[in-house]
């Protein structure tokens, strides 16, 4: 089986945008291609990584609509959904497709539009995904966060301060990030100051809502050669899935999607966490960034917020977390941002990074979907 | 109304049920969880809800020690729902109580009758 590399990558800019899906998907979509040197007729494969089009916008069928957009037609298309981690599942099945053979050149899009709803309205359509019997009490993903962050600070002796500085640092990040939602630093004073959503979590341990799309271009190795000097290979990917109703986990700080798709990927690709320079960790709540870095062996169980007050964590660290500024300030446009980790690790592998860009041979990104139900962690490795 | 849990042939009990349990079969029978007492793991109040929540919401993960109920060992039982009041701490100890309903129907995204909207809430005992 030929290696799978990564030869272009896009992404919009996130935030509050005016276009719908259907543009939104278009343009980062256009942006990967020209980034890869890709004419439309060469895609074979087309995948849509998007969470809940119909829902927010009542836009349906947005695959075949991309790929008529940007004249790929005959390609073969399919949406992915896999909640928040729609993103991460599409870098799944755009690997598989060109590791398998079925395709030579496939591009990958994800995109979600979600500002135009009240934080009520998309609060609701985020916490749809839900049991029955959690969704009937008024269960929202920020409230599954609250009561980890709770349990987590009671049980490790961890201080509050510990989660704020997870935001502060990623706020710092993301001023270097032109396509970033918040591009501003914010101080520790602010972040525990702010409105409390969940307690013991504040607005601030929160990401936003927000409109945007990314994309990715994959091809087997010898095909990137054709096109790029520089490119990224996925050296390891792999999905998995933990309980859909959250207080059925034995433990909950631990997210057992973490561990099982984290471990399949160190397996897949020969590193392990000692080899990770750089990552991209999926803090839709501060406290996700604790329990990632835990369960892909970041630090040990209950020590994470050890390394982040070190400031390990930090782009200057030994172990740099979300250059981009994560999805704390980068935004979360559900659909793109498994998307955009990827773009992000494409980006410090290939030296693209700006003034983000750290040292980096091997890179990885978790992207979660629900409160850890499906999870997808990818490693990406320089070519040697 | 019952809040039923599920009990599996191994002896394990969960809530809520599941078509297939931990050793991959039907459940075989259930255990009325309003019964019982429960010890509060963690919780939260939320300020931020959905259409057709109370706000603030109080909410808690509690765990259920079914010792007593059950011919085997078998570990506490868990489940999540709101709180009579934000006035509780880890440890203490909850009751279920009943209540017809617990959030809207019909307000938020789900089809009204596409689940049940009553069930308990914990109270402080």
């Amino acid at each position: 089986m030929e290696r799978v590399a990564i030869i272009g990558a896009s992404m919009t800019q996130f935030g509050q945008r005016e276009e719908w899906i259907r543009d939104l998907l278009a343009e980062a979509g256009i942006a990967a291609l020209q980034d890869a040197g890709v004419a439309s007729d060469d895609v074979e494969h087309c995948y849509v990584a998007n969470m809940s089009s119909g829902e927010f916008e009542g836009q349906g069928g947005i695959m075949n609509m991309l790929a008529h957009d940007l004249d790929l037609l005959p390609a073969y298309a399919q949406r992915v959904d896999q909640t928040s981690s729609s993103g991460g599942a599409g870098i799944y099945a755009a690997w598989q497709s060109v590791a398998s053979g079925a395709s030579e050149m496939t591009l990958l899009v994800g995109g979600e539009k979600m500002t135009h709803r009240t934080t009520g309205e998309s609060t609701d359509i985020i916490a749809s995904i839900t049991h029955p019997e959690e969704y009937k009490h008024g269960v929202t993903l920020p409230s599954f966060a609250g009561m980890t962050a709770r349990h987590y600070l009671e049980r490790f002796d961890a201080p509050r301060e510990s989660l704020g500085k997870v935001a502060v640092k990623n706020h710092k990040n993301g001023v270097d990030n032109p396509h970033a939602q918040f591009r501003k630093e914010v101080d520790l004073e602010t972040v525990l100051e702010s409105p409390i959503v969940a307690d013991p979590l504040r607005l601030y341990d929160f990401c936003p809502i927000t409109d945007g799309s990314a994309g990715l271009v994959f091809c087997p190795e010898s095909v990137a050669k054709e096109y790029a000097d520089e490119y990224a290979v996925v050296a390891g990917v792999a999905g998995a899935t933990d309980t859909h109703v959250v207080h059925e986990r034995p433990d909950p700080t631990v997210m057992n999607g973490v561990v099982e798709s984290g471990e399949a990927a160190y397996e897949m690709s020969g590193h392990g966490p000692e080899d990770v320079d750089v990552a991209e960790l999926h803090d839709m709540f501060t406290i996700l960034e604790f329990l990632q870095m835990e369960g892909l062996g970041f630090a040990d169980h209950g020590e994470a917020w050890k390394r982040v007050e070190a400031g390990e964590t930090e782009k200057t660290g030994d172990m740099p977390i979300n250059t981009s500024g994560g999805l704390k300030s980068k935004g979360h446009p559900l659909g793109a941002s498994g998307v955009a980790q990827g773009v992000e690790i494409y980006e410090q592998l290939v030296g693209e990074a700006g003034p983000r860009q750290v040292d980096a041979d091997v890179g990885l990104c978790c992207n979660v979907g629900g409160f850890g139900n499906c999870v997808i962690t990818t490693i990406m490795e320089a070519p040697a | 109304m019952m809040m039923e849990a599920y009990r599996y042939a191994d002896g394990t009990v969960g809530f809520p049920g599941h078509h297939l349990g931990p050793d991959g079969e039907e459940p075989v029978d259930t255990v009325d969880l309003s019964e019982f007492t429960a010890t509060v793991v963690t919780w939260t109040t939320s300020t931020a809800t959905p259409p057709g929540v109370r706000e603030p919401n109080h909410l808690a993960i509690v765990e259920f020690d079914l010792e007593d109920a059950s011919d085997v060992d078998q570990p506490p039982v868990r489940a999540l729902g709101q709180l009579t009041t934000g006035d509780v701490e880890t440890g203490d100890e909850v009751r279920p109580i009943y209540v017809e309903e617990l959030r809207e129907p019909g307000v938020g995204i789900k089809v009204t009758e596409s689940q049940a909207w009553d069930g308990y809430r914990f109270e402080p005992v």
